[in-house]
């Protein structure tokens, strides 16, 4: 199970090198992303993660809100 | 993996930078106001309508120590009598609105409810500035 964080805790993982992934659909993420961040949408991650991700660098998940 | 849990909507209601299409176009947070005059709950009516007017304004937000917004002094709060608290004097509770809202929506917003100026503040209700109407909708009409 992924490790639950808030804003602060994204930004210090950030300067410490993770990388951020948004799983929302492609063109959500068009509108409006993260800085930096990745777009491997719900259906397409377990495909390309592996490809698109660097396994030695912490990875930090987000969708738009709670729900 | 870590799962930020709270997602885009805290990023942007945070006020934080974006990228992507709507990066590039005005939201409330950009063109609302930082240099608006603040208030305690604990001041006095007179000696807060001295200082906004010496700064050139006739608006004030009201926020505690943690810049948590509890009110607003329109011209009309502005007037009442200095010998009163902030806290009695102002609107409590004002209508506030995230900074990632576009500015084309603020201005069709705050025209419809006749609202001249808003307060702008994060999710946890922080002031990030007090967005006047005049401004959202010149703004707005720059990207017709």
């Amino acid at each position: 199970m992924p490790t639950e964080i808030d804003r602060k805790q994204v930004q210090s993982l950030l300067e410490g090198g993770a990388q951020l992934v948004e799983v929302l659909p492609a063109d959500e993420y068009e509108e409006d992303h993260l800085p930096g961040a990745l777009s491997l949408p719900l259906r397409r991650l377990e495909t390309e993660a592996v490809h698109q991700l660097d396994r030695t660098r912490p990875v930090i998940v987000y969708c738009w809100d709670t729900a | 993996m870590y799962d930020y849990v709270a997602g885009k909507l805290d990023w942007m209601a945070a006020g934080l930078p974006t990228e992507g299409t709507n990066a590039t176009h005005p939201r409330a947070g950009d063109v609302s106001r930082k240099d608006v005059p603040t208030a305690q709950l604990d001041e006095r009516l007179g000696e807060v309508r001295e200082r906004v007017r010496a700064a050139g304004w006739d608006a004030a937000v009201v926020i505690n120590s943690q810049r948590i917004v509890f009110g607003l002094l329109r011209s009309k709060e502005l007037e009442k009598d200095p010998d009163l608290r902030i806290e009695q004097a102002m609107r409590p509770g004002p209508s506030t609105f995230r900074p990632y809202v576009s500015i084309k929506e603020m201005a069709k917003n705050m025209a419809d409810h006749k609202l001249e100026s808003s307060p702008i503040t994060t999710s946890d209700g922080r002031l990030v500035g007090l967005l006047l109407q005049k401004d959202a909708i010149a703004r707005a009409g720059e990207i017709e």
